[in-house]
């Protein structure tokens, strides 16, 4: 009895250790944010912020090209997120729907092609744009985030659409409506959870990309967050302060997704990898 | 298995047969041809968006490609040159080298620490476990840049939280260290900000694997009198052994391309001491405006990684047909 609680207690005190050196960072970040100058600048670290301020958020979001770099965000994710989801939830259907000659052919490439590294295919993109003029434009970073999301976007559709008990389906067929009705009535409603999980990634996946925004992009009016936030970073001798405000405002629409719907997604990527 | 497929399954037979002798046979053309016509418009974005670009950067790393030929967008060709100037340029080797020594010791300590906290989870208690899962999956959903930016206010030379503590706790005189002076100590910096970021995936995936790992096993081998260590290596990893492999292959795939944690913390102008093998090509083509070269470069990485690939494509698909 008396090891079973010095155990826990041993387990307890582990945990709490490796639980603050893990969140620091994390908590850093958000506490020098709301930090004034005085307390950033110290020679020994406020651990608190005792006399909290918005002084950093007011810097940092007035900040040259702040809010059109959060607007280029939002316009290059959205329309990313929407043609991946249409032309993925078409795909992700026929992989869970059908056998065919050539799907394990198709699933190897949705695979494979995740693994190519976005800083080595930056070099010919940015070529191939450069000539179609399209550097610099934001329908150029459009197509490139393609590359990565789309791929992504069928494999977790498919997972989903995998769920959906085939008896369902096929009891509605027995019922006299056609497969197009059936998926209409039954699939869509099913898997429609899926469908936002599936987006809100994709959401994730294109707000975090830098590099192929930061080659891709120049003028400082026509940037991403991301690359706004780096350059700020690359300052030496930097503003602390507002720059820690600016990476907390870049996270938090990605926390906000990520904490409701990283359960659905991680675990649906590896669920069948435990075969007892 | 093969019930989740559009073969019709016993208890749907008849019907399925009376609809389908009335069915036209156009439609059943469409049958078949369904699956096809859903893939195309995605397998022509791919084709367009990855494919293209992938074909051309093959066909680059055959031509000489400066800003001459940026300008008339036309390379010169030169065959192999591109290669063999790599292949006999010492210090590509030795980005190589450095490159594979990053990954082998950011995805060792990644997978020890992760596996760690994974069974450290399963030994709390339920409050406690969901203290630290939440921990780490706040770390986990935080952007690269973002982590970026908070690293480098900790390792700040003048106000950094992290040379306060080092000096405090008597590990040296940290007084307005610069980490990133001595290349070691800046490597160090760096392969902790990956492995902190990498840690969490592992981790909560592991986890999850552990409490698919039946108890009875457990049990019976803590019975028959195996000690906790032994029931780990004999029980829980044989059992887990899907899930560390693709772990270990996709941490390879992630840490062997590593290149937004340095180019950013150091300001987008590396020195040649924090060159690895994505930074080389990179530079190579964008800061030198060699893209043959660069791509020459790339498709070596691209062709290492192929290997590591390899093992985790078998792996996904052996899971995608179990499905």
């Amino acid at each position: 009895m008396r090891t079973r609680r010095a155990r826990r207690v041993v387990f307890n005190g582990v945990a709490l250790f490796v639980f603050a050196a893990m969140v620091f960072p994390v908590y850093w970040m958000v506490s020098t944010a709301f930090k004034p100058g005085s307390d950033i600048f110290a020679n020994t670290p406020v651990w608190f912020p005792w006399h909290p301020t918005l002084s950093n958020f007011d810097n940092a979001i007035h900040r040259p090209h702040f809010w059109a770099d959060v607007k280029n965000s939002l316009i290059i994710v959205s329309v990313v997120v929407a043609l991946s989801l249409l032309l993925a939830f078409l795909a992700a259907l026929a992989l869970a729907k059908f056998r065919f000659y050539g799907r394990r052919a198709f699933i190897v490439l949705i695979i494979g092609v995740q693994m190519i590294p976005l800083n080595a295919l930056i070099i010919p993109i940015y070529l191939v744009l450069s000539k179609a003029h399209q550097v610099d434009k934001l329908s150029g970073v459009i197509v490139t985030y393609l590359t990565f999301v789309l791929p992504f976007t069928i494999w977790t559709l498919r997972g989903f659409m995998l769920g959906v008990p085939r008896d369902l389906e096929e009891a509605s067929q027995v019922d006299g409506t056609t497969r197009f009705g059936a998926f209409v009535r039954i699939l869509l409603p099913l898997i429609g959870p899926g469908l936002v999980a599936t987006s809100i990634f994709a959401f994730i996946q294109a707000w975090n990309e830098y590099i192929m925004a930061y080659v891709l992009l120049h003028d400082p009016s026509k940037q991403t967050l991301t690359v706004w936030l780096a350059s700020f970073t690359g300052d030496r001798g930097t503003a602390w302060g507002p720059l820690m405000a600016g990476a907390t405002l870049t996270a938090l629409p990605v926390v906000i997704f990520f904490v409701a719907v990283q359960r659905k997604i991680a675990f649906g990527l590896t669920a069948g990898a435990v075969r007892g | 298995m093969s019930s989740r497929f559009p073969v019709a399954s016993a208890a749907v037979a008849e019907p399925a047969l009376q609809a389908r002798r009335r069915r036209p046979i156009v439609t059943r053309l469409g049958n078949v041809a369904a699956p096809y016509l859903l893939i195309l418009p995605a397998l022509v974005v791919i084709g367009a968006v990855l494919g293209y670009p992938l074909y051309f950067m093959g066909h680059l790393s055959l031509e000489h490609y400066g800003l001459f030929q940026l300008l008339k967008h036309k390379g010169e060709w030169i065959g192999t040159k591109n290669y063999s100037q790599i292949f006999h340029d010492g210090f590509f080797w030795h980005v190589v080298a450095r490159t594979l020594a990053f990954t082998a010791a950011a995805v060792s300590l990644t997978m020890v620490l992760g596996t760690l906290m994974a069974l450290l989870l399963r030994e709390l208690g339920s409050k406690m476990r969901v203290l630290l899962t939440a921990g780490l999956i706040f770390v986990w959903a935080m952007p690269v840049v973002v982590a970026v930016a908070v690293w480098s206010w900790m390792v700040d030379y003048e106000f950094g939280v992290a040379n306060w503590l080092l000096t405090y706790l008597h590990v040296g005189n940290f007084n307005h260290h610069e980490w990133f002076a001595t290349t070691w100590t800046g490597w160090l910096i760096i392969t902790a900000l990956v492995v902190w970021g990498a840690i969490p995936f592992v981790a909560l995936m592991v986890f999850a694997g552990l409490t698919q790992v039946p108890q009875e096993l457990v049990d019976a081998a803590s019975t028959d009198g195996a000690s906790s260590w032994r029931v780990f290596r004999d029980v829980t990893v044989p059992l887990l052994k899907p899930i560390f492999v693709i772990l270990i292959s996709l941490s390879i795939i992630w840490d062997f391309q590593v290149f937004n944690q340095i180019w950013i913390l150091l300001s987008g102008q590396p020195p040649p001491e924090y060159f690895t093998m994505s930074i080389y090509a990179f530079t190579t083509s964008f800061q030198q405006s060699q893209y043959g070269l660069g791509s020459a470069i790339a498709l070596v990485m691209v062709a290492i990684l192929l290997v590591v690939s390899f093992v985790y494509i078998r792996e996904m698909v052996k899971i995608g047909e179990a499905e």
